[in-house]
């Protein structure tokens, strides 16, 4: 965090990028109260959370984070793209990082309509039937990837934005701080899965 | 209001020059009107809530109705009126002009952060009308009775989550502004101690808010999907909720009060022409209760299940948060040693401030103390406490704020006898409604609940009259006030002689604040 003051009249990057960091701590805060929840339902039950673990796909799991994963690497790359002017190849890399997130989503489409399928949602009577770690689990479960699944959602659309920007030209190799931002909010998005993915798929 | 700001170009007319305007000025007293109009209704839910205690087996309203009436006052005063608050209203006009900046770091999202605000307040509103009828839950919509009720909860937990969006977005560009876009020369330590005070509270706004945001967000998805988290049938905990939800609402306290701390620290060296004592400790206390103030939640639990050693650092780290406050405390009044006094409007406020403040504190930290936590927890002790602190203190602080900047801001004087009598009837008001319930709550006298025992009847008395006299001093105030912006004398662009650097543009400012930007080369407060 730098401190010299500044007055410009117009555009700020410093203090673009400063507003977007504040609004990054607001994010990992947000999820927090959820990590709060599980970290202390799983030393309650730490036996159903491990039993629980095991009905989950690691394969779509590992498939997901792998998708995310590069989606970041692309827009990174569109970053990159964008500071040598190259709007072309920024533009073509932003709609592969929302092709992602939209594979994302399908992948976790499918991993919940089983999940449903097989009778396992909240307050569905074959939940109940279960143990409270197991309910407690799949609660998270559903709440928190929900949440992040919004986040993916909203990181598509503000990434969808800056692609018609870049289109127009109004976000350039000489005004890119849109850019940058949203691919912060989009590297959120990702690490945040990064810690979903082992708690719910791989601790078992 | 013929100059300045207020005749400034728009793109817009009427009333949308202000409710689509990116200026601060405009923004911050877009919230003054909201925000006195929701306080006008709080209070109005108030004095009902008052005149229904009036006596024993007085029953005019229904014991639901009285359920939903204290929780609509709680509601719109905390949410509505007193988290924007200063910041919302007074930060936001004079944030910038402190620090020599045109506007403040992100102009649209404040702008954005006041659609949120009215947009939460018509949520909350249109929940009273709505659905099953108004929630009644009380201002914590404490689970499991929060997802139980019938009332329409769910809506008005939206509109206390775009609240806390907006609070959180005013929070962050406070911040930046602060970073990024102080005049040359000012140093942090040349900052006006209300600047700093809004930067310990921006952090908390930033830190804290989030919590409630997903906090509210579960008890509507426990409403629709009856997830578990809260529900012990299903193996969930309702003291975690309560954890959640006061691991933003004790931060939140501070959101409230850490401006009106800033406000006086403003007032105090004018009206006594000193430099203010403890520059520094002031500075850094505010953000050494912003910090304790995040490890403190567990206080409000005492009674609720908890092990004896959480009690004990919980209740340790309560009496901390004393310290820095008392610092404060400490240092205004050694400020006013050897000053040449003038008693104005302003002024009296602020001694009211400090004065209420104390009582507020110090009973604090009776209920921080364990033992008598159990004797005075969940009764009208608690209830007079935090009125003490929240009105006695921050909303005190706010008319003080309100009085000092009312030149700035209209560039008119407001009357001198008038705003002190207002002041005079609020002191006393105050006091007596608030008093009786430090006896009420010591004696037994259980908070929310719809009737009481005829024992407890004189003070509830006493509190009921007070309640009229504080009433009174309000109107006259807002009368004062209204009539003053429009017809008050031509108060000059630095009637107390402030040496901030809002007090070297014109009163209204003009739209981008300063006529050329200043160099700072000083402290704020350079009385001799």
């Amino acid at each position: 965090m730098t401190d010299a003051p500044i007055h410009s009249e117009h555009k700020d990057y410093i203090g673009s990028k400063l507003g977007m960091w504040f609004f990054l701590f607001t994010e990992i805060i947000l999820f927090g109260g959820l990590f709060l929840l599980y970290s202390v339902y799983r030393s309650l039950h730490h036996d159903d959370f491990h039993r629980a673990a095991t009905e989950l796909s690691v394969f779509i799991g590992t498939v997901n984070t792998v998708i995310l994963i590069t989606s970041s690497l692309t827009v990174a790359l569109a970053i990159n793209a964008i500071k040598q002017d190259r709007r072309a190849s920024a533009a073509v890399l932003l709609g592969v990082t929302i092709a992602l997130g939209l594979l994302f989503l399908v992948n976790k489409y499918f991993e919940w309509t089983g999940h449903i399928h097989e009778g396992i949602y909240p307050d569905s009577p074959e939940l109940l039937a279960k143990s409270h770690g197991t309910i407690l689990f799949y609660g998270l479960y559903y709440v928190m990837t929900g949440l992040h699944g919004i986040h993916v959602i909203a990181g598509m659309a503000v990434l969808a934005g800056v692609l018609v920007m870049v289109l127009r030209g109004t976000v350039n190799g000489k005004d890119y701080v849109k850019l940058e931002n949203s691919g912060l909010f989009w590297h959120l998005v990702d690490l945040i899965w990064i810690y979903l993915f082992p708690l719910f798929y791989l601790i078992t | 209001m013929t100059s300045g700001f207020y005749t400034a170009p728009s793109n817009h007319r009427g009333i949308f020059a202000w409710i689509f305007s990116t200026d601060h000025k405009r923004i911050g007293l877009l919230y003054g009107t909201s925000l006195f109009t929701f306080f006008l209704v709080g209070m109005s839910l108030g004095l009902l809530m008052r005149a229904k205690l009036i006596a024993p087996g007085v029953h005019f309203i229904s014991a639901q109705t009285y359920n939903s009436v204290f929780t609509l006052h709680g509601v719109i005063m905390i949410f509505l009126f007193i988290i924007p608050g200063i910041p919302a209203v007074l930060g936001n006009f004079l944030l910038p002009l402190q620090i020599g900046a045109r506007d403040v770091a992100f102009p649209r999202i404040n702008l954005l952060s006041w659609w949120f605000y009215i947009s939460g307040a018509a949520c909350a509103l249109t929940s009273l009308f709505t659905g099953g009828g108004p929630p009644d839950t009380g201002w914590t919509f404490y689970v499991p009775y929060s997802i139980r009720t019938g009332t329409n909860v769910s809506l008005a937990v939206f509109g206390v989550f775009l609240l806390g969006m907006s609070s959180t977005l005013t929070g962050l560009n406070f911040l930046t502004t602060i970073h990024r876009l102080r005049a040359p020369g000012m140093k942090w330590k040349r900052l006006p101690l209300f600047v700093w005070s809004l930067y310990a509270t921006g952090w908390v706004q930033l830190l804290a808010t989030p919590i409630l945001a997903i906090t509210l967000l579960l008890i509507i998805v426990e409403r629709f999907f009856g997830v578990g988290f809260f529900d012990p049938a299903k193996g969930g905990d309702p003291i975690l909720f309560e954890h959640l939800f006061w691991i933003y609402s004790h931060p939140a306290v501070y959101i409230m009060i850490l401006p009106g701390m800033g406000v006086v620290t403003e007032i105090i060296p004018v009206f006594s022409r000193r430099s203010i004592f403890g520059y520094t400790a002031i500075a850094l206390s505010s953000l050494g209760i912003a910090f304790f103030g995040y490890l403190v939640w567990g206080h409000h639990m005492f009674t609720s299940g908890m092990s004896d050693e959480s009690r004990m650092i919980f209740s340790l780290l309560t009496f901390l948060v004393a310290i820095p406050s008392g610092i404060k405390v400490f240092n205004w009044v050694a400020s006013f040693y050897k000053g040449s006094i003038e008693v104005r409007a302003p002024l009296l406020f602020t001694l009211a401030f400090i004065f209420l403040f104390s009582i507020g504190g110090l009973t604090g930290l009776v209920q921080g103390a364990l033992a008598t936590n159990v004797q005075v927890h969940g009764t009208y002790f608690i209830v007079a406490h935090f009125h003490y602190v929240m009105f006695g203190g921050t909303a005190f602080a706010f008319f003080a704020g309100i009085y000092y900047w009312f030149p700035k801001i209209t560039g008119r004087m407001y009357r001198e006898g008038v705003a002190k009598t207002a002041w005079f009837l609020l002191f006393v008001g105050f006091n007596t409604l608030y008093f009786p319930m430090f006896v009420l709550g010591w004696e037994g006298m259980p908070r929310r609940y719809y009737d009481y025992l005829p024992q407890f009847a004189l003070p509830n008395l006493i509190s009921t009259i007070g309640s009229w006299i504080l009433a009174s001093g309000i109107i006259l105030m807002a009368v004062n006030l209204i009539r003053s912006a429009r017809s008050g004398e031509a108060a000059g662009n630095n009637p107390w002689g402030g040496t901030t650097l809002e007090w070297h543009t014109s009163s209204p400012p003009p739209a981008e604040n300063f006529e050329t930007v200043p160099v700072v080369t000083t402290g704020p407060y350079e009385y001799s």
